[in-house]
């Protein structure tokens, strides 16, 4: 399959003065003298974007992401190497960037259409659709000004998807909206796979990376540190994430740390992670059956609330669960030494299948990990039942007759 | 970014997915630090719909919340006709028949020209919010801006015409279309000029407030308040081809040429001295300044693109 865009070797160097001056004066006093670094924001990266292929960027900030996304959309250059885009690209760098406050939805929708590349004529035959989707049909030859955040969004995501990219670059942009339009957005962008289309994708949420992407590519200090399938890259990400954290990976055998060994650093090890299956007999579990998964730990310090996460993930990836201990109601500090925590299912609702589980330690707020154990342990679930679909809810039916029947009048 | 759909289009592989691929040959866009002048141009020509979307846009945005709408592009330029009307006219007495028309003929074009430039210079800076977000050839925002000053020089030129027919002045109608080279020549080297300066604005914030006031010399670097040939001429004598080139004078010039259409004219004085008041040039010579004009132009128009491809690269870091 021919490739939809080829990054090759792309390198992009910033300059950061120190101080500097944009005017004439400025320059000609301080010619030659303005000091500065030099940020490596992207460091010869390669990787080629198949066609039809959805591909996530993972990176923490600073990481180069933006910049990336920004080369491929020809908004930056690359300081060396050379991006090829086959088709036509629209970017989401930012919602609604380009539109003019000053002038209607509609003015602008064209306005906004024709910097993405498209004709008067192909305007005209999506606006429809661009007005639907955004929901501003009572709104469209309102000024832009007057529109509210939410409004502005909609217009600007409307816009971009409806003009039938070959190639849709998105950054984080879903992370705005409410929560109804990011599923239309989400749904969106899953009609927009099963046409075939390219999909470029950038996120904080290694969720929707893993539900959206077919591949993803890791990125730390501008460089490629990974690129796989979303579940490798999201592990690899959440690894990298602990490692900057100031822990090293949870990979580096976590059973050799003996109690009290001096190269012990971090304050939280989960050193096992096991499941009422893996214990048990049966290696399958049955759909309906209690299910538990427990976590042996050890704590070096004393933790101010902290709690333990759980997180479900189905076959493709998709979040199915994800709690933690204080959700369940449990307290937030952690007890010094050696201690387990489980997490126990009454009854185990999913039907047939594989379910990976991950299980993890955070700060309450999560603005730390301590210890985190991507999709460590997984369970393979039978489910003997005959109803379909993902759940296997406890459900029953009855059949009355003779009841009252309330038909709505045509 | 470029366009290379000629150059390089990736091969079709077959087992490529569906109609689609056939459907349209899809172009290749190469992002890398250096793009060749050919290759923009091209870019610029795809987009060249924008272009009057954002010279529309605007237009519109420009006047949308004033009562007077439209009329405020018209206030400023009347206004100094008004002022170098009543100044040179009236007070210093230069007793040129139809002063009013002389000096709108050359005001028309050293007002496109110059709003042209001067707003062209400010607009990377001013549309940064766009430049750093969306991607397209930049050199189209310089575009429209001369454009936007082309459109307000038909406006005017409407207005002109009326004070014309007001003063049943008539132009040289069989010289009337060496208004189109002049216009070319204009717009050429306003755009190459304003194409170079938004760049250089972006590194360089004061070159805005500079062109303000290398404009303001230049306008009297040009005939249009004065005559050429009646006193500039006689005090430069060999010289004379000095002051045209500026390229703003022979522009002038023609436009004079055309819309006063009196090369020997009776001064409006008891004693009608007669005045030699533009050169006693053939339509000819006309058209081969400003077809030079349009030659140099297009050579600048080619410079300023590289030298715009150059600096376009940090834009989104520099604004």
């Amino acid at each position: 399959m021919a490739n939809a865009v080829e990054i090759d070797a792309v390198s992009k160097t910033f300059k950061l003065y120190h101080e500097r001056g944009t005017s004439l004066k400025e320059r000609l006093v301080k010619a030659g003298r303005s000091r500065y670094d030099e940020l490596k924001a992207l460091q010869s990266i390669s990787f080629d974007v198949a066609e039809g292929e959805t591909i996530g960027i993972l990176g923490r900030n600073g990481s180069g992401k933006s910049t990336l996304l920004k080369c491929i959309c020809g908004v930056l250059q690359p300081s060396e190497g050379e991006i090829r885009v086959r088709g036509k690209l629209a970017g989401l760098l930012e919602l609604g960037a380009g539109f003019q406050p000053e002038l209607s939805g509609r003015d602008n929708i064209y306005l906004n259409g024709s910097m993405l590349g498209l004709t008067r004529k192909e305007i005209d035959d999506v606006f429809d659709d661009i007005v639907g989707f955004a929901e501003l049909e009572s709104f469209i030859d309102n000024q832009v000004k007057f529109y509210s955040s939410g409004m502005y969004v909609r217009l600007g995501f409307a816009v971009a998807v409806n003009v039938d990219p070959d190639i849709l670059v998105i950054d984080e942009v879903l992370a705005v909206g409410d929560e109804k339009f990011q599923r239309k957005c989400i749904a969106r962008i899953k009609q927009f796979q099963e046409m075939g289309r390219t999909i470029i994708f950038v996120s904080h949420s290694a969720d929707q990376v893993r539900s959206i992407c077919d591949r993803a590519v890791v990125l730390q200090t501008g460089e490629m540190i990974g690129m796989g399938t979303p579940g490798d890259a999201v592990r690899l990400f959440r690894e990298r994430l602990l490692e900057a954290d100031g822990a090293p990976p949870a990979e580096e055998a976590a059973p050799e740390v003996e109690p009290g060994q001096q190269g012990d650093r971090f304050l939280l090890r989960i050193r096992e992670v096991f499941t009422s299956v893996s214990e048990g007999e049966s290696p399958v579990l049955e759909s309906g059956d209690p299910f538990s998964v427990t976590a042996v730990f050890r704590v070096k310090e004393e933790i101010d609330s902290m709690v333990f996460v759980i997180e479900v993930h189905g076959a493709k990836g998709e979040l199915l669960l994800r709690t933690d201990t204080n959700e369940l109601g449990m307290a937030t500090d952690a007890p010094l030494g050696e201690g387990r925590v489980t997490f126990e299912f009454p009854s185990w609702p999913l039907s047939d299948g594989r379910y990976d589980i991950s299980v993890g330690a955070q700060s309450r707020l999560g603005e730390t990990t301590y210890d985190w154990r991507e999709n460590v342990v997984s369970v393979e679930v039978v489910y003997h039942g005959k109803a379909s679909g993902l759940l296997n809810l406890p459900l029953s039916a009855s059949l009355t007759a003779g009841g009252p029947i309330v038909r709505k009048k045509l | 970014m470029s366009p290379d759909a000629a150059a390089s289009p990736l091969p079709a592989t077959g087992d490529e997915t569906g109609a689609r691929a056939v459907e349209r040959a899809k172009p290749v866009r190469v992002v890398s630090a250096r793009v060749s002048v050919r290759d923009r141009i091209v870019e610029i020509w795809r987009t060249r719909e924008l272009l009057s979307y954002l010279i529309s846009t605007e237009i519109k945005v420009k006047y949308k919340n004033s009562a007077l709408g439209l009329l405020w592009s018209m206030v400023a330029p009347a206004m100094s006709l008004l002022i170098f009307w009543f100044v040179f006219g009236v007070v210093l007495k230069n007793a040129y028949p139809s002063f009013v028309i002389y000096l709108f003929s050359g005001l028309l074009f050293w007002n496109f020209f110059s709003t042209g430039v001067s707003s062209a210079t400010r607009v990377i800076v001013d549309r940064a919010g766009i430049v750093k977000k969306v991607s397209f050839p930049r050199e189209i925002l310089a575009l429209s801006s001369i454009g936007t000053s082309m459109v307000f020089m038909f406006f005017q030129t409407a207005v002109l015409i009326l004070f014309m027919v007001v003063l049943q002045h008539s132009p040289d109608w069989h010289l009337l279309p060496l208004l189109i080279p002049a216009v070319l020549a204009t717009a050429i080297i306003a755009a190459a000029l304003g194409i170079l300066l938004s760049a250089a604005n972006v590194y360089l914030r004061d070159m805005s407030h500079l062109i303000e006031i290398v404009l303001q010399a230049w306008f009297w670097a040009c005939p249009v308040v004065y005559s050429f040939w009646s006193q500039i001429q006689p005090r430069l004598g060999r010289l004379s081809f000095v002051y045209l080139l500026n390229p703003m004078a022979p522009i002038v010039l023609t436009s004079q040429r055309v819309i006063y259409g009196h090369t020997y004219v009776h001064l409006t004085t008891p004693e009608h001295t007669g005045i030699q008041i533009l050169p006693p040039w053939s339509g000819w010579s006309y058209l081969l300044m400003d077809s030079i004009l349009v030659v140099a132009g297009l050579v600048l128009l080619w410079v300023a693109l590289t030298v715009f491809g150059r600096l376009e690269g940090n834009f989104a870091e520099e604004l």
